[in-house]
């Protein structure tokens, strides 16, 4: 059930990692250009190249390992990431205590180039390395029942220095609605570049929702329960009236203390420009689930 | 041991504190365009310039205390290290002004609309007439009042402080500590006063 989207964001020729590209990407960057071709959507294309390695990895929000953004690059190390286990429980109808190895052995790996939108109004273009959730979900079989789906990030004190203070209500919990998290833009990112995921940027699994801000897309994810209930939310529960359930990128509903209708984007140095910021981060192929819905109140 | 501190202190001249006080503005801008505070430069510099500028004001509020407390008399420097805070502040400023926000008419909207801008602005506000007056003839010429109104700083410090507890994301440790620190100094302030009075 892989490949049921297109990427459209490539421009491999002036990243400064031409060197990781595969012959996967290669192909993607083709399909690309055809999609273009057949009257694809061209918003917001043209100079959306990805952010190099080195911005990707050194500027991270992983709170458990300390509130600065060098801080996960400098203390993730200690996070073991082998063997990992993700356990699948609630409403499906094959629960159990997954090996890592064993999920990716059914997986297909796919390259995904996304907007990345965090909510302090910075962004990135990362080019992902994953499978689609919608795909895990169906592995572990969603009972008809099920409305939403909650994760859970890794939570090991020993490993994780900045989960000594109570920045947030330890571990690191978030949510989806089930058509969000069956959506073929709803990633399960394993890689950066082609290469496996930094554990500063959540390895060795994380999710990754290109319309959401960042703090949605939960990393080093240990637990995926399936329920009928909307779940809890770290940054809800730490602050409702600044974060909501949803998280939806937009421009035109304010975080209380910041705009969010402009975003800079990172790697332009001191004197960078900011851009306006896009409704949905530009996946507009997503609206139609918000269908009827009052996003200033469903923020 | 304070004796020798203080002589050493005696020694050195006003202005080697404000040339050595001014330099960090030139390092961090060095920095920032060269890549030494990290791929997002604006808000490291803006951070950096802040912190700097209420730990400035803590030292200031420290001089008096550490005078009448440990017999360390710094404040033949007070008057540099104060105007060294204004200096540092109205740079951050600038630079959440020029290079953060960017856009004219969104910077009036964030300090009327965003209360951790309007606090820190307000703090900003109260430190210009300290600038203002701080020479020898503005405190000759107000006397008493000069003061009286130079215990603003007091208050500018508390709301700096608060200002960086308002706009961090979650309940972070640093801004509590400073906050801390505030409290401190003014309870010893307070307890002072009360001295006097009994």
């Amino acid at each position: 059930m892989a490949k049921r989207w297109t990427n459209e964001l490539t421009r491999a020729d002036v990243t400064p990692e031409k060197s990781f590209l595969n012959r996967r990407q290669i192909l993607a960057g083709i399909g690309a250009g055809a999609a273009i071709g057949l009257g694809g959507s061209v918003q917001a294309q043209e100079d959306l190249k990805p952010n190099s390695w080195e911005e990707i990895t050194s500027y991270c929000n992983y709170y458990e390992f300390g509130t600065g953004k060098d801080d996960p690059s400098r203390n993730a190390r200690a996070l073991t990431t082998d063997p990992w286990t993700v356990k699948i429980d609630g409403m499906v109808d094959r629960p159990g205590d997954y090996a890592l190895g064993d999920i990716l052995a059914k997986m297909t790996i796919e390259e995904r180039i996304y907007r990345f939108r965090c909510v302090e109004a910075w962004s990135m273009v990362v080019p992902w390395n994953g499978f689609e959730l919608a795909d895990l979900l169906n592995m572990a079989g969603v009972q008809t029942d099920a409305k939403y789906v909650a994760f859970e990030t890794v939570y090991r004190p020993e490993e994780m220095p900045g989960t000594r203070y109570p920045v947030l209500d330890w571990p690191y919990v978030e949510g989806l609605r089930l058509d969000e998290a069956m959506h073929p833009l709803t990633l399960m990112a394993t890689g950066l570049y082609g290469k496996p995921l930094p554990n500063q940027n959540g390895a060795p699994l994380r999710l990754v929702v290109p319309w959401k801000y960042g703090f949605k897309s939960i990393k080093s994810v240990v637990r995926i329960t399936l329920t009928d209930t909307q779940p809890p939310t770290s940054w809800n529960k730490s602050n409702a009236r600044e974060y909501g359930f949803y998280s939806n990128v937009n421009p035109t509903v304010d975080h209380p203390r910041w705009s969010q209708a402009t975003e800079r984007p990172i790697g332009g140095g001191l004197f960078a420009s900011k851009k306006d910021t896009l409704m949905f981060n530009g996946y507009d192929e997503v609206a139609s689930l918000y269908d009827g819905m009052d996003m200033a109140k469903n923020f | 041991m304070v004796d020798r501190f203080n002589a050493l202190a005696r020694r050195l001249p006003t202005w080697a504190v404000y040339l050595i006080g001014v330099l960090p503005a030139p390092w961090f801008l060095y920095l920032g365009a060269t890549g030494g505070l990290g791929v997002e430069p604006i808000k490291a510099l803006e951070h950096e310039l802040g912190a700097l500028a209420l730990q400035l004001l803590i030292f200031g509020l420290c001089i008096t205390p550490l005078r009448r407390f440990a017999g360390v008399n710094l404040i033949k420097f007070r008057r540099a290290i104060g105007l060294l805070a204004f200096f540092y502040v109205f740079l951050h400023l600038l630079v959440w002004a020029i290079l953060d926000v960017q856009v004219l008419s969104q910077i009036w909207a964030d300090i009327v609309k965003r209360p951790y801008i309007t606090v820190g602005m307000l703090g900003f506000a109260m430190l210009i007439p300290l600038a203002v007056t701080s020479n020898n003839w503005s405190v000759r010429r107000l006397g008493p009042t000069w003061r009286k109104l130079h215990k603003l700083t007091y208050v500018a410090t508390v709301l700096g402080g608060v200002h960086y507890l308002m706009l961090v994301k979650g309940w972070q440790l640093e801004p509590l500590i400073y906050l801390l620190v505030i409290a401190a100094i003014l309870s010893l302030r307070v307890k002072f006063q009360n001295l006097r009075h009994a």
